[in-house]
């Protein structure tokens, strides 16, 4: 029987809130540090203890980091969901059970290669009865390790590093890991081609959730103040911030360069970035859908009064409440035109760390440059599961403050007014308060205003400015980040996708070796020519993204109309992080149209 | 009057600003006035004062004075967050808010009550005049249980006391006047400009169009009528304070924050503004004899401020280079090293 080495996909299921984790964490971690190409995936409840959760640890020779729909392998430990976890396992699939809480019928287990584990009976062996219940997630994972090679010095290393100083609890996991690998050691037969082999891919690259590495974009990107409101899946991007800046950002005197606020709620977190921008401040909000309704007022005020601001959207299934634990892309058009009347606002979309990082530095700069809210479309796939990606690349930050008049270059200009198109780019000038030269004075407002900032409800003034901002939209194009374009230049059939689908579409376009194919990733709206040179080109144009309503091709089908006949569409919009396996049956489907 | 300036040589139209919109004779007038009075006496560049509103008659005003600051008129009953915000970005400059009845004590009101908490460093000022006047008056949160709209419709609901919630909310400084006493109002406004933290002052305003009826009990007449001020206040300035004396007969004084004093003469029973409960019973008692206390109610200097609890630099975060927030190269690899 010949190894599959390093290329299949294990589901652990466990309840929510008992330490299982962190077990799962710490075999994603020792995968990685064996220079295996892995990704981990939590499908977790909005729940703190009791209901069920998954967590799926797929391998690959090439480090694939989007789902499987299909396991190889299931741990399952919640009698709960035993039944329905079963059923989806295919023929010939292994299952690790806890033999103590779930019984299986025998027609449930006959095509399956079994392995019964007594978790209830092994933590007996576990002395403090008070740890039993969390520590007797380490069972599975020592079985684990025996069955499929996991270096057991590596693992106990990051047991270590995980527990850090506290010895007792790196301990009493080391010995609940034990006793899981010598039941295994002494009771399994290895039944199944699975088998782990240490390898290099993971040389250069690091772990972490895009949360945290937005959150170093943001520091990195001389964010000063930030305004939040606790949501999933966007709370962890706030606190990171506050952990990332008291760690390293560099006091001076011995105090903080930045100010970091727990709002009463989200209109308010709006609020005070919108303060702080214009008053000068590099000001960021994090949170999701239901934070952006809410926000939705402030955000036409931004818009309109032309302040700079960054709202970093980690989209959660909607709508309303929805599933605040499950994932989507289903933002794209309420951020678009966020808030009453006429706006349109510039979004980024990151699909990886390392864009996180990127683009949460670069939304600072565009801010300021188009003195605009700017939106930071993640998602929860993104911002709170652990990705493998390359190391943070270092570079030198130089802000682009935009157009800022100070004291002497006020004394230089011939008159300021605030909404003036002075350079006819639809960008006006901005003075900050505190400015000494009182030509630089200016009232804003969220109501009609002419170039001076002045109330006026003359028709002429109001359509001038509503048109200047218009003209500053169309001057966006031209310094938002530009589209990836991978394939065939000359393919005849186009894909789009932005964000956490990108994962499963490169998966996809690799293994179907399409040659006809050409693939435009999208980090940025409003649409950049190129976006326009794509679509004309192309004989057919799919756009894949994760949400019911094809959001994004409805952004084309208006900014871009007249190929409305050639846009296809694949959605997905479960909750799950979208998979290969999906996007390759719906592409075939698509291309025999 | 022409002529004259103040310690900076500036006149008092340096502290003005556009014509008025608002009702011939509305009460709002007189604070603008009395705004402009306070900010040409104190002597302080109008650059160096941010002001801010929500949506509503109060909410116009800053309009019609110092033209010469920046200004933001945001959305309704949010100013609070809007402040707050442009505070941490740059708390070397001073901060007016102003907001009405309806902004700060029915949409606002979550915002006016965190605000409070967290003991933002800024003038607040309500312009009470318990109607939506921009709407054709309809009753506030701040309309008296019982009394009647212009309409002839009784308000069936309980009110809410700003002085009483700002108290119990933690304010450091609470005061309550009336438009129609100029003296006290800028008194009040200049020590609330003085004080180090959240300055309430929550100033009965008539609304000549809606709201000045003879069922009202807001109107002018009535409002003179139940007036009853604590105490008589002075308001010494920190750089006049070697050479101006204390008027006689002054039974308390108030050091504040910025060195300049406030100067409280006793009027009937004396009122001690740092004792929380007695500020607290003045109000409740003023509910039941249908008078309006005014005055300083309220006075709790000892309570850092947001910036304080924040710990941020003390130049403005919005003057922050890239070499004072970029944590640098070296940092960035050791972030890497400790993600494998």
């Amino acid at each position: 029987m010949e190894p599959i080495i390093n290329d299949f996909s294990l589901k652990v299921a466990t309840v929510n809130g008992t330490g299982s984790q962190s077990s799962n964490n710490i075999l994603f971690k020792s995968l990685f540090r064996m220079g295996i190409g892995v990704c981990g995936k939590n499908m977790f409840p909005s729940n703190i203890q009791g209901l069920p959760t998954w967590f799926q640890i797929r391998v690959s020779p090439e480090g694939y980091q989007n789902l499987r729909e299909k396991d190889d392998i299931a741990v399952l430990m919640n009698a709960q969901t035993a039944n329905e976890d079963i059923a989806k396992m295919g023929p010939g699939t292994t299952i690790i059970y806890n033999s103590d809480i779930i019984h299986f019928k025998e027609e449930q287990l006959k095509d399956k290669l079994i392995y019964a584990l007594p978790v209830e009976k092994l933590s007996k062996e576990i002395t403090d009865a008070r740890l039993r219940p969390l520590l007797k997630n380490l069972f599975y994972v020592g079985a684990l390790s025996h069955l499929y090679g996991i270096d057991e010095a590596v693992l106990k290393k990051v047991i270590q590093d995980t527990f850090k100083s506290k010895q007792k609890a790196v301990d009493a996991n080391h010995h609940a890991f034990d006793v899981g690998y010598k039941f295994a050691k002494e009771n399994f037969q290895k039944k199944d081609r699975f088998q782990l082999k240490a390898g290099k891919v993971n040389e250069g690259k690091i772990i972490l959730d895009g949360n945290s590495a937005a959150a170093l974009g943001s520091m990195y990107g001389g964010c000063t103040v930030v305004a939040w409101y606790p949501i999933t899946p966007s709370s962890s991007l706030a606190e990171s911030m506050a952990d990332y800046c008291k760690k390293f950002r560099k006091p001076k005197n011995g105090k903080n360069t930045y100010a970091i606020l727990q709002a009463e709620d989200e209109l308010a977190s709006a609020g005070m970035v919108i303060g702080a921008g214009w008053a000068g401040a590099r000001a960021m909000t994090s949170t999701s859908g239901p934070g952006i309704s809410l926000m939705s007022e402030f955000i036409g005020l931004a818009y309109y009064a032309e302040v700079p601001s960054v709202f970093m959207d980690v989209q959660r299934v909607g709508p309303s409440t929805g599933l605040p634990t499950r994932t989507q892309q289903c933002d794209i058009l309420t951020c678009a035109t966020a808030s009453h009347g006429d706006t349109k606002h510039i979004m980024l979309f990151p699909s990886s760390l390392n864009e996180c990082f990127e683009l949460a530095q670069e939304a600072f700069n565009l801010a300021d440059r188009f003195q605009t809210p700017i939106f930071f479309m993640t998602d929860l796939d993104l911002g709170m599961n652990n990705w493998v990606d390359n190391e943070f690349k270092y570079t030198k930050p130089k802000f682009d403050r935009g157009k800022v008049l100070d004291e002497k270059s006020l004394e230089q200009a011939k008159e300021f007014g605030r909404y003036l198109d002075v350079d006819g780019d639809g960008i006006p000038y901005r003075t900050l308060p505190g400015c000494k030269n009182s030509k630089g004075a200016y009232f804003t407002r969220g109501s009609g205003h002419d170039e001076y900032a002045r109330y006026t409800e003359d028709p002429g003034a109001y359509e001038r400015n509503m048109d200047r901002l218009l003209k500053k939209w169309h001057t966006a194009k031209k310094h938002v980040p530009k589209p990836v374009i991978t394939g065939n230049s000359k393919g005849k059939v186009g894909i789009i996708a932005y964000g956490t689908t990108d994962h499963a579409v490169t998966e996809t376009l690799e293994r179907i070796k399409n040659s006809n194919i050409r693939y435009l990733r999208l980090k940025a709206y409003p649409f950049t020519p190129e976006v326009e040179q794509f679509v004309k080109e192309c004989d057919k144009v799919i756009v894949i993204e994760q949400n019911r309503d094809a959001q994004l091709k409805q952004l084309l089908e208006v900014d871009i109309p007249g190929y409305q006949n050639k846009i296809h569409s694949i959605k997905y919009y479960g909750g799950f992080p979208i998979s290969a396996d999906l996007v390759e049956r719906e592409l075939k489907r698509v291309l025999e149209k | 009057m022409q002529g004259q300036t103040n310690r900076l040589n500036l006149t008092r139209d340096a502290y003005s600003g556009k014509p008025s919109t608002l009702c011939k004779g509305c009460g709002h007038d007189s604070i603008t006035n009395g705004i402009i009075s306070a900010y040409y006496e104190l002597g302080v560049q109008p650059y160096e004062i941010m002001k801010l509103s929500g949506i509503g008659c109060s909410s116009k005003t800053p309009t019609y004075f110092l033209e010469k600051s920046h200004g933001f008129n945001g959305v309704h009953g949010r100013m609070p967050a809007l402040a707050t915000g442009a505070h941490m970005a740059n708390h070397l400059l001073g901060v007016i808010g102003v907001s009405g009845d309806g902004d700060s004590m029915s949409i606002g009101l979550g915002q006016f009550c965190h605000l409070v908490r967290r003991n933002v460093n800024m003038v607040y000022i309500i312009e009470n005049n318990g109607t939506y006047g921009l709407t054709k008056g309809q009753f506030s949160a701040t309309s008296d249980q019982n009394s009647k709209s212009k309409k002839g419709e009784v308000n069936p609901y309980a009110m809410i006391d700003v002085c009483e919630l700002a108290i119990n909310l933690g304010a450091t400084f609470v005061a309550r006047s009336f438009s129609g006493d100029r003296k006290q109002m800028t008194a009040l406004l200049k020590a609330a400009h003085s004080h180090k933290g959240i300055a309430i002052l929550d100033i009965i305003s008539p609304c000549v169009t809606f709201n000045n009826h003879d069922d009202s009990t807001k109107s002018y007449t009535y409002v003179k009528d139940h007036d009853v001020p604590l105490h008589e206040l002075g308001f010494v300035p920190h750089f006049d304070s070697i050479e101006v004396e204390i008027e006689e007969g002054a039974s308390a004084e108030i050091k504040l924050h910025d060195g300049s004093i406030l100067s409280i003469k006793k009027i009937d029973k004396s009122h001690d503004p740092t004792d929380k409960l007695a500020a607290i019973k003045t109000l409740l008692h003023g509910r039941e004899t249908k008078d309006i206390p005014t005055g300083l109610i309220y006075y709790h200097p000892d309570q850092p401020d947001l910036i304080q609890t924040l710990n941020v630099v003390d130049e403005p975060l919005s003057s922050m280079t890239e070499a004072d927030t970029d944590p640098g190269a070296e940092v960035l690899a050791k972030i890497n090293a400790g993600l494998k």
